[in-house]
C-alpha cells in the first residue's frame, strides 16, 4: 500500500525542513521524501495545494479524558476524536479519572478502552502518588511497564516537599518524566482568578503569579538534587519562565508547557463573570502572555498542550466562584494557535510546529514528532489560511466550555493520518469546498 | 399627587438592571438623586404609598442573612405599592440544590416584574440578569466582594443632605477594603462625581490595585484621615482574625479604630462621619462619635435606603411602564 502526499509545504522541525516536499508512505511508514515523487506505483494520492501544511502529527500532552468515571463530561472515545477534529495524531491523559489512575487494574481499562474506541494512541500519564492524595507514591514501575508514560498529581500539587523529592529520585531512577502542577496550595487558597486589578474590580478571590514560581523554584531546585526529569505543565507566568529559562541554560532535566488559553486571553476576558473562562492556573495578565510567547519563541517552553478539560453545562452554570476550573480545548488549540502566533508573524510555521509536535514528544519521550524516513506515518495536514467560526454545537467533545465559543479562528488541521490510515475530518470537508481534493489512482 | 409631576416624565434611563455602580453614568447617578429626593419627601407625609408600581412584583432573592436591606427593599416597594415577596433561602428549594439559573427559571415562569438579589457569589447578579435580559429587571443588593450599588447609591444620598455636591471632597473609606463590596461601589459613585477618594486599611486587607479603580491608598490612618470631609467606616469581620489577615481585632482597633481623638485631631471640623451597619462599636468605631449627630449620619443612612431603592426600582421598572398605565395615570 503506497500512498503519495503531494504538492504541500513540508514543515518538520525534527529535520529543521521548511520546504515543498512529497511525502511517500509505505505500509503505514514514512517511505521518501522529496520534491516531485512520481505518481507511479501510488494507491492513494492525496493532491495538495502550495499553502497546504504538511506536519508530524500533532501532539497534545495534556488531556483530561474523564474515562473513567465521568463519562458525562467525555470519554476516551469521544476525547480521542475531538483529538482527531483538533489535528491530533496522540494525547497523554491524566490520572484524576474516578476512580483515580493510579493503579493497574485501572491503568488496564484505560489501556483496553483506549484500544478498542480510539483511533490514535493515548498515552496514560498516572498517578505520583495514591488517590492523588500527596502521602505515599503509586507503585509507578509496574504502572511504567504497563504503559505508563508519566506521572502526575495533576489538579493538585505535591505540596511535601520530602515526597516529592522522593518521588523525582524515584522517576530518575525509572527515567519518568514528573508532570509537575505547580501551585502553592496555600497561596492560592479560595482564589479563583488571576490576583490583579481584575480581581480587585470583579470582587473575586485572586491567585497571585507567586503561588505557581515559589513551587517551579522548588522544583527545579529538587530536580537538581535528585536528576529527576520535572516537566512543568500549563505554565502561567512570567516568574516562572524566567525560572525555567534560567534552569534550562544550567543544563537541568527541565521541560515546560504552556495552553492555548494562557497565550490568547488575559484576565481582561472575565469581566463578564463567563465560568469558561476559568480554569486552574486562571487566565493572567497581557505581561505574563506577552512572556510566554517569548518564552515559547526561544524554546523556553517546549510544548503547547491543551489542558483539555471537559465540564457540563450543569457544573459550569454554578456562580464564578464554585463552579469548577478547566476549559476544553483539543478542537480549537491548532486554530487559537495559528491566529495568535503565526498570523501576527510572532513565531514561524517551524516554530510552532515545533511546540506542537516535536517538543511535545520530547517533552513525554513519546514516538513521533517527525517526519523522518521510516517513522509511523503520522501527519497533519493543516490549511493555515481558513477562517472558521467555533460552533459549540459542532464539537466532538461531549462538553461546551470553551473561551472560544462563536468566535473566529483561523488555521485548521483538514487531514489526520495515523500510522497511514487517513482519518477523515468531515467538519474540515464541510468547511473545506474545494481546495483540498483526492484522488485515488488505481494502477491495474 | 403634585410631587410626582416634578418626576421626569420622559426619563432617560435605560438600564433594566442595576448590577454595579461602576456602569452607572454621572447621569444616571443623578437621576437616583432626583428621584430619591421627590420619595424622600413622600416618605415625611402621613400616606406615604404612592401607587405608581401597583401590580409590580417584586422579588427579595436573599442568599445572604440580610436585616437591613431586605427590609429597606422591602419598605422601598411597598411605597411604591408593589407586591414585594420575600424568597428567603431557607425556607425555599434551594437548600435542597437548587440552582440559582433553576430558581431564576421559577420566578420567570410566576410572572415576576423584578428581582433583588444579594448572594454570596460575586458576579451571580451578572448571571441571573443575564439570564433574565429584558424580561424581569435585577437589582444588585450585594453579590461577593464585587458591589452593593444602592448602598453606594444612599450614601451619595445621605451626603448631598450635607453639602451641595461631593466633587473635591476628600472622602475616606477606612477599614477590610479586600472583602468590602460597599467600598468597591462607593469608590466608582464618589470618584465619578469628582470626590477625592481614599481609603486606609491594614496591608493584609487591601486588595491588590485598588488604587487603579480610583481612589489613594494608605496603611496609616492618619494622612488618610487628615482634612478628610467624610470619614466612612466599614465593619470588620470578626472571621478575618481567624483567617489571619489581621494579628487582633483589639490591634486593628489600635492601629485604623476610628474615635473621637482621630476624628477630632486630623479630619475637618464638621467632618461627616458614615458606617453602612451593622456597626461593632468599640472595633471599627467607637459610640461616642457614631452617636454624635454633629458628625454622624449614620442613622440618616438607614432611612434614605427606603427613598434611595424606592428610585431605583422605579427605574428600572420604570422602562415597562413608560407603555402606559401606573406611571403615566400618576403623574397625569
Amino acid at each position: 500500500m503506497k500512498q503519495l502526499v503531494k504538492g504541500g509545504r513540508v514543515i518538520d522541525p525534527s529535520q529543521n525542513l521548511d520546504s515543498m516536499q512529497d511525502v511517500l508512505i509505505t505500509d503505514g511508514l514514512i517511505s521518501a521524501m522529496g520534491p516531485d515523487l512520481p505518481t507511479d506505483d501510488v494507491d492513494e494520492l492525496y493532491q495538495l495545494s502550495p499553502n497546504h501544511w504538511v506536519t508530524p502529527g500533532l501532539i497534545d500532552v495534556h488531556v483530561h479524558l474523564r474515562d473513567p468515571g465521568r463519562l458525562d463530561k467525555e470519554t476516551i472515545q469521544s476525547g480521542t476524536e475531538a483529538a482527531i477534529v483538533g489535528g491530533f495524531t496522540a494525547v497523554a491523559c491524566m490520572p484524576n479519572t474516578q476512580p483515580t489512575l493510579d493503579n493497574l487494574s485501572t491503568l488496564q481499562y484505560v489501556n483496553y478502552t483506549a484500544k478498542n474506541t480510539a483511533r490514535i494512541p493515548v498515552y496514560p500519564v498516572v498517578a505520583a502518588t495514591k488517590n492523588i492524595a500527596g502521602q505515599e507514591l503509586s507503585e509507578i514501575a509496574e504502572l511504567k511497564s504497563h504503559g505508563a508514560v508519566a506521572v502526575s498529581d495533576d489538579g493538585h500539587c505535591l505540596m511535601d516537599s520530602r515526597l516529592m523529592r522522593l518521588a523525582l529520585s524515584y522517576c530518575q531512577m525509572l527515567e519518568v518524566p514528573f508532570v509537575c502542577h505547580a501551585e502553592d496550595m496555600d497561596l492560592s487558597g479560595k482564589g479563583c482568578m488571576n490576583e490583579g486589578y481584575y480581581s480587585t474590580l470583579l470582587g473575586l478571590a485572586g491567585i497571585p503569579n507567586v503561588s505557581e514560581s515559589v513551587i517551579v523554584g522548588r522544583d527545579i531546585q529538587l530536580s537538581r538534587l535528585t536528576g529527576g526529569h520535572v516537566h512543568f505543565a500549563h505554565i502561567s507566568t512570567r516568574q516562572s519562565v524566567a525560572l525555567i529559562r534560567e534552569a534550562k541554560a544550567e543544563g537541568l532535566p527541565i521541560t515546560a508547557e504552556t495552553a492555548p488559553h494562557y497565550i490568547a486571553l488575559t484576565d481582561a476576558a472575565l469581566t463578564n463573570y463567563d465560568p469558561d473562562f476559568k480554569m486552574n492556573p486562571p487566565l493572567r495578565s497581557e505581561q505574563d502572555r506577552l512572556a510566554l510567547i517569548e518564552a515559547l519563541k526561544d524554546g523556553t517552553i517546549d510544548a503547547i498542550a491543551t489542558d483539555h478539560a471537559p465540564h457540563t453545562p450543569d457544573e459550569k452554570a454554578l456562580p464564578f466562584d464554585q463552579c469548577p476550573n478547566g476549559v476544553i480545548g483539543l478542537e480549537t488549540s491548532l486554530g487559537v494557535v495559528l491566529s495568535t502566533l503565526y498570523h501576527t508573524k510572532l513565531l514561524t510555521p517551524l516554530q510552532i510546529i515545533a511546540r506542537m509536535s516535536t517538543g511535545p514528544a520530547q517533552c513525554m519521550r513519546l514516538p513521533g514528532g517527525t517526519l523522518k524516513v521510516g517513522s509511523p506515518a503520522d501527519i497533519t495536514v493543516i490549511q493555515p489560511e481558513l477562517k472558521w467560526v467555533v460552533d459549540v454545537t459542532q464539537l466532538k467533545s461531549k462538553s461546551r466550555n470553551t473561551p472560544f465559543k462563536g468566535k473566529t479562528l483561523q488555521g485548521r488541521a483538514v487531514k489526520v493520518f495515523s500510522k497511514g490510515k487517513e482519518l477523515l475530518l468531515d467538519n474540515a470537508a464541510v468547511l473545506e469546498p474545494v481546495t483540498l481534493t483526492k484522488e485515488a489512482v488505481t494502477i491495474s | 399627587m403634585s410631587t410626582l409631576s416634578s418626576l421626569p416624565t420622559a426619563p432617560t434611563w435605560t438600564k433594566h438592571h442595576l448590577i454595579d455602580a461602576a456602569s452607572l453614568t454621572v447621569d444616571e447617578i443623578q437621576q437616583v438623586m432626583a428621584e430619591a429626593q421627590t420619595f424622600s419627601e413622600i416618605l415625611q407625609r402621613p400616606v406615604n404609598k404612592v401607587p405608581i408600581l401597583r401590580g409590580k412584583v417584586i422579588v427579595n432573592l436573599f442568599y445572604e442573612n440580610s436585616t437591613r436591606t431586605r427590609t429597606s427593599f422591602e419598605l422601598a416597594g411597598q411605597s411604591l405599592s408593589a407586591d414585594t415577596i420575600n424568597f428567603g433561602v431557607s425556607t425555599s428549594s434551594v437548600k435542597k440544590g437548587e440552582t440559582l439559573i433553576d430558581t431564576a427559571e421559577t420566578l420567570l415562569a410566576m410572572g415576576i416584574d423584578a428581582v433583588v438579589i444579594r448572594h454570596a457569589s460575586s458576579g451571580a447578579c451578572h448571571q441571573l440578569a443575564q439570564y433574565f435580559g429584558d424580561r424581569v429587571c435585577v437589582v444588585n443588593a450585594g453579590d461577593g466582594y464585587h458591589e452593593h450599588p444602592t448602598q453606594a447609591l444612599l450614601d451619595l444620598f445621605s451626603l448631598l443632605q450635607k453639602m451641595d455636591s461631593v466633587a473635591g471632597k476628600k472622602i475616606t473609606i477606612v477599614g477590610d477594603i479586600l472583602h468590602s463590596r460597599v467600598a468597591r461601589s462607593n469608590i466608582h459613585v464618589l470618584s465619578k462625581l469628582g470626590a477625592e477618594v481614599h481609603v486606609v486599611g491594614p496591608s493584609t486587607l487591601l486588595p491588590v490595585d485598588i488604587g487603579k479603580l480610583g481612589c489613594i491608598v494608605h496603611t496609616q490612618i492618619e494622612p488618610a484621615l487628615e482634612d478628610a470631609d467624610v470619614v466612612m467606616c466599614l465593619r470588620l469581620q470578626l472571621e478575618r482574625q481567624q483567617s489571619g489577615l489581621i494579628p487582633s481585632t483589639a490591634e486593628y482597633t489600635q492601629l485604623f479604630g476610628v474615635n473621637r481623638y482621630r476624628l477630632e485631631t486630623y479630619a475637618k471640623p464638621g467632618v461627616v462621619l458614615m458606617h453602612p451597619g451593622p456597626m461593632n462599636r468599640g472595633i471599627e468605631i467607637t459610640s461616642d462619635i457614631a452617636d454624635d449627630p454633629r458628625y454622624s449620619v449614620i442613622t440618616h443612612q438607614v432611612a434614605n435606603g427606603v427613598s434611595v431603592r424606592m428610585a431605583v426600582l422605579h427605574l428600572v421598572l420604570g422602562i415597562h411602564n413608560l407603555k402606559g398605565d401606573a406611571f403615566n395615570e400618576t403623574v397625569g
